[in-house]
């Protein structure tokens, strides 16, 4: 089993990116994900910037893979779409069927994303046949329906022939919208937002009234309310699990990684206090098991 | 452009028919569908006579099988496939690849429409659903107008819009939030902020609304009360508390009707299998009328007080908005 560091979802200014990549080409992760997946708006980095950063990451020996829009609007999200998935340098990560179409077009083999509704063989089997190597599963599928997928696989014989990769570390994304509810937060139009979601670089709280975390808003984007951690989880991922992505919103993230390392050699449980891991127990996916 | 109702039983079936909707969508008993709700859909007998009910005054039928398929149990979608195509239903509406390629392979001669659940929302997205020879394609509620004229300019397919009805505010078939907050996903159980989940108490506080033990809203005297669907209730963000995803309100067309028209739309539908027979009555009757009106003179369409009245009264809240149609909403 390997371990991933996801793309940065939430939107943080150049110097922080720069320092964080810097980290994780100096960490001992295998792949990292990097590129825009929210909001086409932000632009700190842009596609030329994060290749450079693709190039530095991969002189370090990362499997550097480039994640694409999940939810693409107007048509120049779609010219700037193409430009990422034909980059000529980087694997990509294609989280919408427009990505996947691009891409077999030009029959350049690709990771499936999680945005994309991958829920079965079939689906896999449609997509290995058209260049997929690696599968992020949905965020909300647990070890059970896995389970099924791989002996579904099996039965169609595509068992073993791409990667499978769950969410292990990071707050959930769970849903894309026309709607940007940060902007919206500060009463601002999402046309004149002044991409205030810089501000929120772990994105902006959505409690109950009673003061339960619910939701994470990230732009267009709403995350789960509480990290998800699967730490004590890793055993039950052998033979299903290729791949365990840490995904981003603070430095933390490092030493979740060393946590994540650590306990896949000596097998300890971790408190997880805080933390949950619902979905990969077939219950809520904000609860904890 | 067709006016596509939806009926969640047969008398609504019949009520959408007789009010002049040019064809009806429904789904089966079971979670093979997006409306997975109890008392409602569809048994082989009730199918039966709605198609034939349909059929016999030139209107068409859609089935959808828009959830995802389980892995262990594909054989219940690709059932109902085959169910819709012997049963003489004109259309399968899905999303998911495994149908989608099951039905185009097994019954090529059934037309094919992409559920909105499959969230295609640009060329390039539809352009993969090619493959399984898709006929048609319901847009997501998460395009602006200009939006969906540009698609419509760049794709030869049949598009099709939401025109009224609850509005889901994320793209569709890719929110988690109900499955975060229950257990249970739209896309595998076929239902949003399920019912065995709602919970209402008075208390000291107000009336509460509970989804999952998940408080999702309070409400004062003499405030409307609405269903807790876990995206339009009201929330603390930072110490304001808020309708902060959405607030319960319906979506409303209605004056982008000779728009729509123009730029070749080929199907208005209306949300709602889930309501009764006299919402899809209502609904279908006021939408008719417009249509009508705006066919004769679309130069002079204006929308009448009473169709808007009715829609109000028929909506969420009693609220109604473009939704992402419009920039300012987005």
């Amino acid at each position: 089993m390997e371990f991933s560091m996801g793309n940065i979802q939430f939107y943080w200014d150049r110097e922080s990116t720069e320092e964080f990549y810097q980290k994780v080409a100096g960490s001992s992760i295998e792949h990292v994900y990097l590129g825009e997946s929210v909001c086409s708006k932000r632009r700190e980095l842009r596609l030329g910037d994060w290749l450079e950063v693709g190039q530095e990451l991969s002189k370090n020996g990362k499997s550097v893979v480039l994640s694409s829009l999940a939810l693409l609007e107007a048509k120049s999200e779609l010219a700037t779409l193409k430009k990422v998935c034909l980059n000529g340098e980087l694997n990509v990560e294609a989280n919408d069927f427009g990505a996947v179409e691009i891409l077999t077009a030009a029959k350049i083999p690709f990771v499936a994303g999680a945005a994309l509704n991958i829920y079965n063989q079939h689906d896999l089997k449609v997509l290995f046949d058209r260049g997929m190597q690696r599968w992020v599963a949905p965020v909300e599928l647990s070890r059970d329906w896995l389970l099924n997928v791989s002996k579904g696989c099996e039965a169609l014989g595509i068992k073993d022939k791409f990667e499978t990769e769950v969410y292990g570390y990071g707050y959930l994304p769970l849903a894309y919208s026309a709607r940007c509810f940060t902007a919206r937060s500060e009463d601002r139009p999402k046309d004149q937002c002044g991409l205030c979601c810089i501000k929120y670089p772990e994105g902006r709280k959505v409690d109950s009234q009673e003061g339960e975390e619910l939701f994470r808003m990230n732009g267009i984007q709403t995350m789960s309310g509480m990290v998800q951690n699967l730490i004590n989880d890793l055993p039950s991922m052998t033979g299903l699990v290729d791949i365990v992505r840490m995904s981003p919103h603070s430095l933390e993230v490092f030493e979740w990684l060393d946590k994540f390392e650590n306990a896949l050699v000596d097998q300890s449980r971790i408190s997880t206090e805080g933390f949950c891991n619902g979905y990969w127990h077939k219950i809520e996916g904000m609860k904890a098991v | 452009m067709e006016l596509l109702s939806p009926a969640g039983s047969l008398p609504a079936l019949k009520a959408a028919v007789d009010e002049g909707a040019d064809a009806i969508y429904l789904g089966l008993k079971n979670d093979t569908n997006a409306r997975h709700f109890a008392g409602l859909n569809f048994t082989d007998k009730t199918m039966n006579q709605g198609i034939n009910y349909a059929h016999d005054r030139n209107r068409r039928v859609h089935v959808a099988v828009n959830t995802f398929a389980h892995p262990d149990r594909s054989q219940a979608w690709f059932d109902a496939v085959k169910k819709t195509y012997d049963m003489g239903a004109d259309v399968l509406i899905a999303s998911n690849i495994a149908v989608l390629e099951y039905a185009a392979t097994h019954y090529p001669e059934l037309e094919l429409h992409l559920s909105v659940q499959a969230a295609a929302t640009n060329v390039a997205a539809i352009n993969f659903f090619k493959q399984f020879s898709v006929k048609r394609v319901v847009l997501p509620r998460v395009l602006s107008y200009q939006q969906v004229a540009n698609l419509a300019q760049d794709t030869d397919i049949e598009l099709e819009v939401f025109a009224f009805g609850s509005l889901c505010i994320m793209a569709e078939g890719r929110c988690y939030l109900s499955s975060y907050m229950t257990g249970e996903s739209p896309n595998t159980v076929g239902a949003c902020s399920p019912a065995k989940f709602v919970r209402w108490q008075e208390t000291d506080k107000g009336l509460e609304s509970r989804l999952n033990d998940v408080l999702i809203d309070r409400f004062v005297d003499g405030e409307n009360a609405g269903y807790p669907t876990l995206c339009k209730g009201r929330f603390n963000v930072e110490g304001e508390i808020t309708h902060a995803l959405e607030e319960p309100t319906s979506l409303n067309t209605l004056s982008l009707l000779p728009q729509l028209n123009n730029i070749g739309i080929s199907a208005l539908k209306i949300e709602g299998r889930q309501r009764s027979p006299a919402y899809t009555r209502q609904v279908t009757q006021t939408w008719r009328r417009a249509i009508d009106a705006m066919k004769k003179n679309p130069a002079e369409f204006q929308v009448q007080q009473e169709w808007d009245k009715c829609l109000s009264n028929l909506s969420e809240g009693s609220q109604t908005t473009l939704g992402a149609y419009e920039r300012t909403w987005q």
